[in-house]
């Protein structure tokens, strides 16, 4: 008896690990929010994506090659 | 015994995860709207038995609403008087933020408010902005999920298919 109990209590403290309902379509005004973003903004993603293809193109990748520098 | 515990335990867990209703269908009726004009007046798709109806869902924080907002006014100038009837749901929380967004792009189709969320749970939105032709019979014509420039073209054939039927 005390089994099936200990059972119920696992169910029911699991349940508490089950992430809450998934934001609906509509729900999603928060995530919007620029602050939201996983990245920083628009100039620095910018920057960033740069950088990264600056590097890329170093160890020939796509596009046309730099020094790797990010400086052209 | 233990099994059967198991067995309990399973189901008490599977209850908790509750399994979506079955999808919005062409053809389907069309659910009824909970949304508002003002604080004061509900409106209601009944109001507009025999009107071809163009549901649209749409928050201030959605980028492609900002363009379908020209391209609703300009449907709205050609087929209004053939009987279209444009009717554009807010979904935002902060109602504020829907007004400062119809501030900046003045919606001549009729605009009414649900942030609860009741309408488009209704029609189950798969995406933001939704649209959903309703016939005169009151019956799903169309889909749409998301607006992208070139999909009106194919959009407005299909309203306009709908205005045909209904003569």
């Amino acid at each position: 008896m005390s089994r099936a109990l200990l059972a119920l209590i696992a169910a029911a403290a699991l349940a508490g690990c089950a992430t809450p309902q998934a934001p609906k379509p509509w729900e999603k005004g928060n995530l919007a929010r620029p602050e939201m973003t996983m990245a920083g903004d628009a100039l620095d993603q910018r920057f960033n994506q740069h950088i990264y293809q600056s590097k890329e193109n170093g160890t020939g990748s796509s596009g046309v090659g730099g020094g790797g520098c990010g400086c052209n | 015994m233990k099994t059967r515990h198991i067995a309990l335990a399973c189901l008490a867990l599977a209850a908790l995860h509750a399994g979506p209703a079955a999808a919005l269908k062409v053809g389907d009726r069309a659910p009824e709207i909970a949304a508002q004009r003002d604080t004061s007046t509900p409106l209601r798709l009944s109001a507009y038995k025999g009107q071809v109806v163009l549901l649209d869902f749409w928050a201030s924080w959605c980028g492609p609403c900002k363009q379908s907002f020209p391209w609703m006014n300009t449907l709205h100038g050609k087929y209004a008087a053939q009987g279209l009837r444009i009717v554009a749901v807010n979904v935002d929380a902060r109602r504020e933020d829907g007004e400062r967004f119809l501030a900046q792009r003045p919606p001549q189709f009729l605009v009414a408010w649900d942030a609860e969320g009741a309408t488009p749970a209704a029609y189950e939105v798969k995406a933001m902005p939704s649209s959903v032709l309703i016939g005169a019979d009151g019956r799903v014509l169309h889909i749409h999920a998301g607006f992208r420039d070139e999909d009106a073209a194919a959009l407005e054939a299909r309203i306009v298919a709908a205005l045909a039927e209904r003569r």
